[in-house]
């Protein structure tokens, strides 16, 4: 089983949402994380999906994605080439003893706390990853009333622009 | 598929659609701009049934002097009508619904036309917009029902859009890989006026069908095209769509390589032709299974690796190198990993294709001779043929036989599904692409006969047959009253073996024999419910029983003389004959059984 970020610009139109999760549904891919929002066209928006391919070739899918009509650019996007980020809300149980030992993980992640209230905070943090695991697994132990966390977003390194490839020509 | 194999028109010829000299845009409601727009870009016949929501487009439809629209008993009868109009011509087949039922009515045909690539433009009413998601009467969200089994697919809600919206659905459907497109049109939109502008503008950035392939990859291809020992051309219905017949026949007799064609490719190459093995799959002729499988090269040319054609995935021609040549990059490799990838038409790829073999084989000449004799030992010591019943009632193999025979490769021949459409497949011969026109990849019951009067509309000149089942036709046949009313004389024979006849094979192959639920009681020694030929006389056809071999010419003469109305011939055939050869399923091809318990013996090696 492997994990792909997958970051598909597209057409917003009505619709485009359904089209592309329908998709991964029906043709047996398991969609990790979805994040959609806009991108620097006017007209078109990003969206960041993590797939896990076990059995098909991750190929199918994008071939498969790619004959959406409103679905202009696909990249796969190496790590090591890219920069990928999620953000966390976190809401993390304190009383008079925790709460030192709490905001102190929050620092050394460099998380932010964006909520206080008597028995309990909400921490916000963004990472990749493997830093918001990190996190969670210190968090744990003081119990974690509740998480809201993004889909992972994702854009690759350097000066090229997947939008910019698509216009050149 | 090109673009310029339709003859009315792509993005750069919509602006020589222009109509010329206006100044001032005329105003239109949306409903007059859905008929504007239809004629322009160069409808000449629809298929549909009115409604609520569709209202408004059925007032101007009454004036247009250039679209005959055909008024169907049930919509899933235009959606297949229309299929059967495109697949016989090429050119895009259109069925208007209204909304909610009659909408979804329409799936079965959009979904059948997603699976065999056929160009269909569907159009139906939507509620108001002010009422879409009020569970208003009516309403149904088929753009989300047809999202998996449509190209693309449109919701209209501004009047403005109609032109622009249905131009871009055509274009969509006819190029490329072709397939349905369905434009849903509130009914607001089609009441508003607006100005009509044309030639609209179209804007898909998203939606580039690649047609022109690499030149490497097609180099690749055909230097081990010569240097295969044991080549093969599998034609799927991918070449029909291409219009490229003529151009796969000077690749198949310049190498000299033999040639299978697919269920959905009947007719792409001549069945007359010495090269031509016949039908593979499930119910292919041993020569053809044996073709594939044994094979060191298989030249896939827009054929899809179904599941019918290969038998057992893993199995599959295991000693087979593959060219696939697609116009959808996602059916290569998607089933059978291709050793050679070819994005492009078929028809640009095949003259590509015969040019560079023509080069390559100034280097190397292929050594096909053992292959041949091999493949010619299968065809004499495995011909396509069949055992008469034992139980006295006419042989269908016999009936389908003598149809194909008297009428001839000019006729259209429209099947349903089931053992009939088998018989139909192996036992007519097809000289021609567009003559075989059957639900392939869906598999849909009663698509023959609104198919039929589909292909009758495109085509008046041409005998059209229906060869149906006795189960299939009791799903479709009320359109017999479209066919009586419009004059569209088609031909129906009911292969009726007063079953569903393919499940009851399985069932005495699979099941011990138990033949749970598959008696219709229709045929020979039952009540007969319903009488086919007094439904026949009902819907105002001629209605024809034949019970003997001795009969069948005569019947059959009788339906190709009679023009004035539609024929309905009820063959009254054994219920026990079968379809082989059979690869039963889950299993290699190599297993393919000539007739009940009897599989070829051949030399794995050979």
């Amino acid at each position: 089983m492997t994990t792909h970020v997958l970051s598909l610009l597209v057409e917003d139109k009505p619709g485009l949402l359904t089209r592309v999760a329908g998709l991964f549904a029906r043709r047996g891919f398991n969609i990790e994380s979805l994040a959609v929002g806009k991108s620097e066209v006017p007209g078109l928006s990003r969206i960041t999906v993590v797939v896990t391919v076990e059995g098909l070739p991750l190929e199918q899918i994008t071939k498969q994605l790619n004959k959406l009509v409103n679905v202009i650019k696909i990249v796969e996007l190496d790590p090591a080439q890219s920069v990928q980020r999620e953000h966390l809300l976190i809401k993390v149980r304190v009383d008079n003893t925790t709460r030192s030992q709490v905001l102190e993980a929050v620092n050394l992640f460099r998380a932010r706390v964006v909520d206080v209230a008597t028995d309990a905070v909400v921490i916000e943090v963004t990472g990749d990853s493997g830093k918001t695991n990190a996190l969670l697994r210190v968090l744990e132990p003081f119990g974690i009333k509740e998480l809201a966390q993004s889909g992972q977003l994702a854009i690759g390194r350097g000066s090229k622009s997947i939008t910019e490839r698509v216009f050149k020509n | 598929m090109p673009a310029d194999s339709f003859p009315a028109m792509s993005p750069s010829t919509l602006k020589a659609a222009q109509n010329s000299g206006d100044q001032t845009p005329e105003l239109l409601t949306g409903a007059q701009a859905v008929v504007r727009t239809l004629e322009l870009i160069g409808i000449t016949d629809v298929f549909g049934l009115p409604g609520g929501a569709i209202l408004p487009v059925y007032d101007p439809l009454m004036d247009t002097t250039k679209i005959r629209h055909i008024l169907v008993r049930h919509e899933q009868g235009a959606g297949h009508a229309a299929e059967g109009y495109a697949a016989s011509t090429g050119k895009v087949g259109v069925a208007i619904a209204t909304s909610g039922p009659g909408a979804t009515n329409l799936v079965t045909a959009i979904m059948d036309a997603h699976m065999d690539s056929v160009p269909l433009l569907a159009i139906t009413g939507q509620v108001f917009s002010t009422l879409m998601g009020t569970d208003a009467f009516q309403e149904a969200d088929i753009v989300g029902i047809t999202m998996p089994i449509t190209k693309h697919s449109f919701l209209v809600t501004d009047a403005s859009e109609i032109p622009s919206t249905i131009a871009a659905a055509y274009h969509i459907a006819s190029t490329g890989r072709p397939g349905p497109v369905l434009v849903d049109i509130t009914k607001d939109a089609q009441q508003d006026t607006v100005p009509f502008n044309w030639p609209p503008k179209i804007d898909l950035p998203g939606y580039r069908p690649v047609t022109k392939a690499h030149g490497k990859q097609i180099q690749a291809a055909a230097q081990l095209m010569v240097e295969a020992k044991k080549p093969v051309l599998y034609v799927g219905g991918g070449v029909i769509r291409a219009e490229a017949s003529a151009e796969l026949l000077e690749l198949a007799e310049l190498s000299g390589a033999p040639v299978v064609t697919t269920l959905m490719a009947r007719g792409a190459f001549p069945d007359s032709h010495a090269q031509h093995l016949g039908m593979p799959g499930m119910h292919g002729t041993v020569p053809a299974v044996l073709a594939l499988q044994e094979s060191d090269l298989i030249v896939a040319l827009g054929a899809r690796f179904d599941d019918r054609v290969t038998g057992k995935t893993a199995l599959f021609a295991p000693h087979a190198k593959v060219i696939h040549v697609d116009v959808d990059p996602a059916e290569i490799s998607k089933i059978r990993t291709a050793d050679v990838p070819i994005v492009g038409d078929a028809k640009d790829v095949i003259v590509d294709l015969t040019a560079a073999y023509t080069l390559a084989r100034r280097e190397t000449t292929p050594d096909n001779e053992a292959w041949w004799a091999y493949l010619n030992g299968l065809r004499e010591e495995f011909p396509l043929g069949y055992t008469e019943p034992t139980d006295g009632l006419l042989a269908p193999q016999h009936v389908i036989e003598r149809i194909g025979a008297l009428t001839g490769p000019e006729g259209v021949y429209a099947a349903g599904v089931g053992q009939h459409q088998m018989w139909a497949a192996q036992f007519i011969k097809y000289e021609r692409p567009n003559s075989w026109l059957n639900s392939g990849g869906a598999g849909t019951m009663g698509y023959s006969v609104p198919a039929a009067m589909g292909a009758k509309v495109a085509e008046p000149d041409r005998v059209v047959w229906a060869i149906d089942g006795d189960g299939c036709f009791q799903m479709t046949n009320q359109e017999l009253a479209t066919c009586a009313i419009n004059k569209i004389p088609i031909k129906v024979a009911i292969i009726n073996n007063s079953s569903l006849g393919m499940v009851r094979q399985w069932q005495t192959l699979f099941y011990d024999g138990r033949y749970s639920n598959t008696d219709l009681n229709t045929g020979h020694d039952t009540i007969r419910v319903p009488d086919f030929v007094k439904l026949a006389e009902a819907y105002g056809c001629l209605g024809i029983r034949v019970t003997k071999a001795d009969e069948v010419d005569a019947a059959i003469q009788l339906a190709l003389e009679t023009n004035d109305r539609p024929v309905v011939i009820d063959f009254v055939v054994s219920a026990d004959a079968m379809v082989w050869p059979m690869v039963p399923q889950g299993v290699s091809n190599s297993y393919v059984q000539y007739a009940r318990d009897h599989s070829p013996s051949f030399d794995e090696e050979a």
